[in-house]
């Protein structure tokens, strides 16, 4: 049977998701996408700049009918603001998921959760397909997938941090209690940080920095691709157990006297 | 009139419906989304969307983003 990631409803082949911030240019984004494999991109919602509107629109270059469009709320710090933006984003006609996100402090990016819970809770209400970012918390990824969150996302570390999972153990609670797919959003670094999330059984991976920010944000991409289904194929498979000695490889029978 | 859009005074000729004022701005319909008083106004009835002294529009659209 082929190993799908389900987000409300709709299949996916690819565990990666990405965003498309920080890259050169339109042209960049387009490439390290289709390279990433992934077929859930996100995209912030922003003012038109009135007095130049005829620069590239960035949906020109990913097209909604390839690619399952996630606008975020990022850049929201209250609950209002975070579910302004998704009642317009929603109005794009790109559907009704959304990644939430309420921010509480500027320096970390961590969320509010307190807002967080009370925005996905209006959100979930008025028909909206809700992804929320959180801090690795299982108490609030529990209330989330409780109030009806289409899954949960916790934060591996600070976004565009690239510190890797710095919890692993709170997020093999919330997976071990998961009723939705677990999907690690921010702080991942490097291809193993994605690995190590998939090895441990999460659903998915979400990333922008790790890869627009890379020297060669192409190759970067690609590297993920392949980390998420590494780790996903070894999740699957079932780790040898740790332990502390050797146990020998080569058959003990018949060494020579 | 004055209205403000996205944050800033703009001056635009009295009755117009949201449909002219974003062909005035230059800017493509289907590719934005307009929030008329912080109301969320539906794609198709942008024509029929008058505008009136003192409105706040906000005019949005998909950048990148994580």
């Amino acid at each position: 049977m082929e190993d799908l990631l389900r987000l409300a409803n709709k299949n996916y082949k690819s565990r990666l998701i990405v965003g498309t911030g920080k890259y050169k240019d339109f042209r960049e984004t387009q490439k390290a996408i289709e390279i990433s494999g992934a077929e859930i991109v996100t995209v912030a919602v922003r003012r038109v700049n009135i007095t130049d509107p005829n620069k590239e629109n960035l949906l020109d270059y990913l097209d909604p009918k390839k690619y399952t469009i996630l606008p975020n709320t990022a850049g929201c710090y209250t609950a209002d603001d975070a579910i302004r933006t998704c009642r317009l984003a929603r109005e794009a006609g790109v559907g009704n998921m959304v990644k939430l996100e309420v921010i509480g402090d500027e320096k970390t990016l961590f969320p509010d959760i307190p807002a967080t819970l009370e925005a996905a809770r209006t959100l979930v209400k008025e028909g909206f397909v809700v992804l929320p970012y959180v801090t690795d918390d299982p108490v609030t990824a529990k209330k989330l997938q409780e109030m009806g969150c289409a899954a949960v996302m916790p934060l591996a570390a600070p976004i565009g941090s690239g510190l890797g999972i710095r919890n692993p153990y709170n997020i093999r609670i919330i997976l071990e209690q998961a009723t939705v797919p677990v999907i690690v959003d921010a702080g991942v670094g490097t291809a193993s940080d994605a690995a190590i999330a998939m090895e441990m059984g999460c659903d998915g991976v979400l990333m922008n920095t790790a890869i627009a920010g890379a020297r060669d944000p192409i190759l970067m991409a690609e590297a993920m691709k392949l980390a998420v289904e590494a780790g996903r194929k070894a999740f699957l498979a079932g780790r040898v157990v740790k332990k502390l000695y050797a146990t020998a490889s080569s058959p003990l029978d018949g060494i020579l006297g | 009139m004055i209205v403000h859009i996205n944050g800033e005074k703009k001056e635009i000729a009295a009755d117009l419906s949201l449909a002219q004022l974003l062909q005035e701005l230059g800017i493509h319909p289907g590719r934005v989304v307009v929030e008329l008083n912080r109301a969320v106004i539906a794609r198709g009835s942008y024509d029929t969307t008058f505008l009136k002294e003192g409105d706040n529009i906000e005019i949005v659209h998909f950048v990148g983003g994580g």
